[in-house]
């Protein structure tokens, strides 16, 4: 025993100084700390996030003199009824269409990878699928989406391997087609849909994959023995249990759809998604109370995609 | 009749590793059999071999004269209670007892009145809403038992179901598991690593260590008549002597061992050792004595006089109680 411990009482004196009281302080009042470190984040999320969030939800209620051009500060549901305008309307039903599909071939594609990962996947090779899912979140979206444009184009890789193929047929056949089709992929909706996909996939894939990691195996092997066949083990037990990260997943690819007005600019057709919309109309055409309706359109969407999927009972396995 | 399990020359290896090697086993129809020894000396692997979920490296099984080898888990009538219990956490406890017969495709009504049915059974009658998260574990246990049962296997494979409970509902539950198994005449087959358990519940006993069966037998045999040191040392914890010391204590030089509750103290005659401990254990005392630089382990009765460490006591034994195993090491 060292003499330093042998001359300490049985409290030891207190640090000194600022800091030592703090910590005494805060120790005895473990929610004074609470309270310090919560107060700066509540306070931008409260006044800066939703205060911007509850003026864009009023600005929605103004409406636009058509004439002057000025937005007029008075309670109306006339944007609203402009939202549900044909061609507005349109713009919706195509955004939506657009994030469920999105949506659900992220989720197939996704639970693959994410059940090797979580299931298989030892050291090292747990390492190269977390390197292989956020490597392309590193570079800039951008640069993904115009190395997806000369992927996609009519001279692009894609065209190039489907002729050596002698499958160029197939391009051609699904180009035709009405809605999805075009004159090349990267003019197409097609093309969106894919870019759409290679973009929000790591988002699907990691909450699937840390769903399916707290799923015990034991479970499985339970099922299997209790007679149920893999696939069955699959709808009764693996699929319910990483449903919460499918949802969880499926909000991160939803919404993002919903919001972006970059990637179908870029690649796709001259219609619009509903973040194009609001791009428009906030910028030149100066419609804030339309941009504002408008934005409310994805926030509403996720609000009843949730209630429905706590409805039938996602958030169960939780 | 068939034997309810059999194994020819089973090996299961992974690796390197030998888990299970070159075992020969037979499990009785309607027995309660007993697999025993330390943790990785293959009993558990046995075991899973037996349900399916592992594939022997070499060798034969058969489940009621039937082939097991390459018949994936959910085509054997034989069922699991899991070590941890493994009940499904987004299904409540009535869903989870009649899981079996959802996935066989019994009508709603009928599985869910099988599955109180076996609820009343392990005593949990109106369980049925719960989740399993709201269940204690013993709750959990009877659950996971009800959830096999309702099947009606052909054998029960028990995974240490007893493990995780405290000492007094490990000991109620060791009687429901023997009544149960004498009522329903169903084949038991239980792992352990605890020596008591598997004494007091077993027909028979195949005691494990590292991946060979070292002896199979009823729990009087593996008790009274242990055939390997690793035997004795291990079921009852026996003393074990050395050839040299059994020579000096009257017997051949033979390797033997000498159950503590069997040595008397202070009894006159006999040999001389020294007590190097003592501790209470509430219904007996054990004493640990040194003789020619080895230990011996007495238990002596509740109510004994007993020696102070240091001192040095007489002891003997009944003839009979030395137990000769040969002389290989």
């Amino acid at each position: 025993m060292s003499t330093a411990t042998i001359r300490a009482g049985a409290i030891l004196p207190g640090r000194g100084g600022m800091g030592g009281a703090l910590s005494d302080a805060f120790w005895r009042n473990p929610k004074l700390l609470l309270f310090v470190m919560l107060t700066p984040p509540l306070l931008w999320l409260g006044i800066i996030y939703l205060g911007s969030l509850f003026a864009l939800l009023i600005q929605s209620f103004f409406s636009i003199d058509e004439f002057s051009g000025l937005v007029v500060r008075e309670f109306t549901l006339k944007t609203y009824g402009e939202l549900l305008r044909p061609s507005n309307l349109d713009i919706i039903v195509r955004t939506v269409t657009m994030a469920g599909l999105v949506t659900i071939a992220s989720a197939i594609i996704a639970f693959p990878i994410a059940y090797y990962a979580a299931r298989y996947a030892k050291g090292r090779w747990k390492a190269v699928f977390y390197l292989g899912v956020m490597l392309p979140l590193w570079s800039s979206y951008l640069v993904k989406v115009y190395a997806w444009k000369l992927i996609l184009a009519k001279e692009g890789i894609l065209t190039w391997i489907f002729d050596k193929l002698h499958l160029t047929f197939l391009i051609e056949g699904w180009l035709s087609l009405p809605v999805v089709g075009g004159n090349s992929l990267s003019v197409s909706l097609t093309g969106t849909f894919l870019v759409f996909v290679y973009v929000w996939l790591p988002f699907m894939i990691l909450p699937v994959q840390a769903a399916l990691e707290r799923v015990p195996g034991n479970l499985l092997e339970a099922s299997a023995d209790l007679g149920a066949s893999p696939r069955q083990t699959f709808t009764n037990v693996l699929l319910p249990l990483a449903l919460p990260g499918i949802i969880a997943g499926s909000i991160f690819t939803f919404s993002l759809t919903l919001g972006d007005y970059i990637i179908p600019q870029i690649i796709g057709t001259s219609h619009r998604f509903i973040g194009m919309a609001v791009y428009a109309h906030q910028g030149t055409a100066g419609n804030i109370p339309l941009a504002a309706a408008f934005t409310v359109v994805p926030v509403v969407i996720m609000g009843i995609y949730l209630w429905l999927a706590k409805r039938a009972g996602a958030f169960n396995a939780l | 009749m068939p034997y309810a399990v059999s194994f020819q020359q089973v090996s299961r290896h992974f690796g390197t590793v030998r888990a299970v090697d070159a075992v020969d086993l037979e499990v009785e129809a309607g027995e309660f059999f007993a697999m025993l020894g330390p943790s990785g000396s293959g009993k558990t692997t046995c075991l899973r071999l037996i349900a399916g979920f592992e594939q022997p490296t070499a060798g034969h099984i058969e489940i009621f004269g039937e082939t097991a080898e390459g018949v994936p888990p959910y085509r054997r009538n034989v069922n699991t209670v899991f070590q941890d219990y493994a009940l499904f956490p987004h299904l409540n406890v009535a869903d989870n007892v009649a899981y079996g017969q959802m996935i066989r495709g019994v009508a709603k009504a009928e599985r869910l009145r099988d599955a109180e049915a076996a609820l009343e059974m392990v005593k949990l009658p109106g369980y049925g809403a719960r989740k399993p998260g709201q269940l204690s574990g013993g709750q959990r246990q009877r659950v996971a038992l009800a959830r096999a049962l309702v099947n009606k296997p052909k054998v029960l494979l028990l995974d240490e179901p007893l493990g995780a409970l405290d000492l007094k509902l490990r000991e109620q539950m060791q009687e429901e598991l023997k009544a149960l198994q004498r009522a329903l005449g169903i084949t038991f087959v239980f792992v352990t690593h605890d020596q008591g358990e598997a004494l007091s519940m077993a027909d028979r006993i195949a005691v494990f260590n590292e991946g060979r069966i070292m002896q199979t037998g009823t729990p009087e045999e593996i008790y009274r008549r242990p055939k390997t040191r690793f035997v004795a040392d291990f079921v009852g914890s026996s003393n074990v002597l050395s050839p040299d010391l059994t020579r000096q204590l009257g017997g051949p030089a033979e390797w033997s061992s000498l159950r503590p509750e069997d040595i008397r103290l202070g009894a006159g005659g006999g040999h001389e050792a020294q007590v190097t401990g003592t501790s209470f254990l509430g219904s007996a005392t054990r004493v640990t004595l040194e003789l020619a630089g080895e230990k011996l382990t007495v238990l002596l009765p509740a109510g004994s006089d007993v020696p102070a460490p240091g001192a040095t006591v007489r002891f003997s034994w009944e003839p009979s109680a030395l137990h000769l195993m040969g002389t290989e090491a």
